[in-house]
């Protein structure tokens, strides 16, 4: 088997919460607490979970907005954790981030042109004006919008627009790992459908190694090759995604699952 | 007699000088003790729906533009002020999704279950801390006598969701309203909370209608389901009908969006398009524009309502058809 792309091995980030008082300890708030796993190339792996688990830590973790306590990131075989900041800076290009809210993620005061241009522009992967206006259209067409759209600014846009943009973003810089945080959670679900299924198509063309992190079972089943089941900073189950859905071993995992509320029970009673 | 029966209500928002329509003519009912669903996607009008019910509409941009709502064979839109509150709190009382604002930080919880008890009832200092403690153990909280002192910031989001159902069901109310009660909840304290919720309804007799977006939560706990898009009933039926035999391409289309646990499925059979904005028009079927089996009567007429079965309507001018 080829090295992984991602190798994460008993990484912890701890938070120090300051108390009141004079007298009071700090407390320690071990948001992740040794965790590891691997992401092939090409490879979609879940991180699922409650909130408080520590699954979106992870991500801050691995894309360097949060420092870890201790524990070693291979990425390609260099530790990203330990590099001084001028170093992982080329790695930004790399490991590219999806984040829940569309509404949020996006500079309100730049026109899609420009929020798609300057990753192109920092990076140094256009050599002219018309190359990056070429390379944002054909990544406009990829998400499923107008090249048109290009002059407007984020407010004229849907939720789902909005998230499409913030994809077409991480994808005009071609990275290997895309850390996707919640990334259809904010959605109304038929258009979550849409860009649940923009995401797999856009995986499964480019190979683009994911982190996917989410709260909801059934995405991730969708979205999945493997899956790590977090509880309380660590992690409690890991497998391939069918062994995790038909036979989960941990009884953490037996009771998220058998706590979805179904429609299915219905389609079949009657 | 239906304990609520809501008949052609018309709800619009005053916006730019002019009236824009976003609830367009519903109509429902609900029995003593019995569970309805309202379900759709953002701004289809269900959480409006719910709030004109309430009479909490009052100074905000929306207003009722039409219909009747009628309470326990009451007109609700006649009573004054003062006869509303008297029903709002007691009879009938209503949950919302982020219990954190519903509930006031700066008081303990014990103090604010005391304070709408002793607002409907006659009902001294000390019997009404107790029925609050008592409250408080009915939706196992635990050690109610000390949690009773607690301020909200101190309970989790979970128990801060059955404080306010517990404040809900102080004065023993016929209908509560419950507008996605459990959206902002983790799964496992989501399944705690609809299970109590439905636990107590079974003991109180207590009527619910229940907002949510989720056809999953509404499966599971509802007698009955409203499909709600663009301000109108696409679809209504017993929940086990409506499963049975879907006949609105919305429904279907909501059903076929939702990436199940349960099995594989390769693509998702997503809407396409957007849920139009409420200012645009739409002529014909407001759904024509996404729906994959528009016909040229769908772009020209508004469907009526079919009835496919006894209790099972649907808008769609190929209701019999859509059913599979």
């Amino acid at each position: 088997m080829s090295a992984p792309l991602l190798s994460v091995r008993d990484l912890k980030t701890h938070f120090t919460v300051k108390q009141p008082g004079l007298f009071s300890d700090d407390r320690i708030v071990r948001a992740v607490d040794g965790i590891s796993f691997d992401i092939e190339p090409g490879e979609v792996l879940s991180l699922v979970g409650e909130s408080g688990c520590g699954k979106s830590t992870v991500g801050r973790t691995l894309t360097r907005l949060e420092e870890a306590t201790s524990g070693v990131a291979e990425f390609e075989g260099q530790d990203i954790l330990q590099m001084p900041p001028a170093a992982f800076r080329p790695l930004r290009r790399d490991i590219q981030m999806i984040f829940q809210d569309p509404f949020a993620s996006l500079n309100p005061r730049l026109t899609i042109a420009r929020t798609l241009g300057e990753p192109l522009f920092i990076h140094k992967l256009a050599k002219s004006r018309e190359e990056a206006r070429r390379k944002i259209g054909e990544t406009l067409e990829l998400v499923g919008m107008d090249p048109a759209v290009m002059s407007r600014y984020p407010h004229e846009f849907s939720g789902g627009q909005r998230q499409r943009i913030g994809i077409a973003r991480v994808m005009i810089v071609e990275p290997k790992l895309v850390i996707a945080d919640e990334a259809v959670s904010a959605l109304d679900v038929s258009i979550q459908a849409q860009v649940l299924n923009l995401i797999k198509r856009l995986q499964r063309k480019s190979g683009i190694a994911m982190l996917f992190i989410s709260h909801d079972l059934g995405v991730v089943r969708h979205i999945s090759d493997r899956v790590a089941v977090m509880f309380k900073g660590q992690i409690v189950e890991m497998g391939d995604k069918h062994q995790i859905f038909e036979a989960p071993k941990h009884a953490y995992t037996q009771e998220l699952l058998s706590a979805i509320p179904r429609v299915a029970s219905h389609r079949e009673a009657v | 007699m239906p304990l609520l029966e809501v008949d052609n209500l018309e709800i619009a928002i005053a916006m730019r000088g002019q009236l824009l329509p976003v609830v367009r003519g519903i109509s429902f009912s609900v029995d003593e003790g019995e569970t309805l669903g309202i379900v759709g996607e953002s701004g289809c009008g269900k959480s409006l729906t719910s709030l004109a019910i309430m009479g909490l509409l009052d100074g905000t941009p929306v207003r009722i533009t039409g219909g009747d709502i009628r309470f326990e064979g009451q007109d609700l839109r006649q009573l004054n002020r003062r006869e509303r509150r008297a029903i709002m709190g007691s009879r009938m009382a209503m949950i919302f999704q982020e219990p954190m604002t519903s509930l006031n930080p700066v008081y303990r919880i014990g103090d604010q279950i005391v304070e709408n008890l002793r607002q409907h009832q006659k009902i001294s200092q000390k019997a009404a801390r107790a029925r609050a403690i008592e409250l408080l153990e009915l939706v196992r909280i635990p050690e109610p006598q000390q949690r009773v002192d607690s301020y909200p910031h101190q309970m989790s989001g979970g128990q801060r969701q059955r404080v306010m159902i517990a404040m809900a069901l102080s004065c023993d109310p016929k209908l509560l309203i419950a507008d996605e009660p459990t959206t902002a909840l983790d799964v496992t304290v989501q399944k705690e909370v609809l299970d109590l919720m439905a636990d107590l309804q079974e003991r109180m007799g207590t009527a619910i209608v229940l907002i949510s977006h989720d056809l999953g939560v509404i499966a599971e706990t509802c007698d009955k389901v409203a499909v709600m898009y663009r301000g109108k009933i696409a679809e209504a039926a017993p929940t086990d009908d409506l499963f049975a035999r879907l006949a609105h391409p919305y429904t279907r289309g909501l059903l076929n969006s939702i990436p199940v646990v349960d099995r594989d499925v390769e693509w998702l059979e997503a809407i396409p398009g957007r849920v139009p904005g409420i200012d645009e028009d739409i002529e014909g079927c407001a759904f024509h524009p996404r729906c994959p089996r528009a016909q040229d009567i769908c772009r020209r007429n508004e469907p009526k309502q079919h009835r496919i079965g006894n209790e099972h309507t649907s808008h769609c001018h190929f209701a019999e058809e859509a059913a599979p």
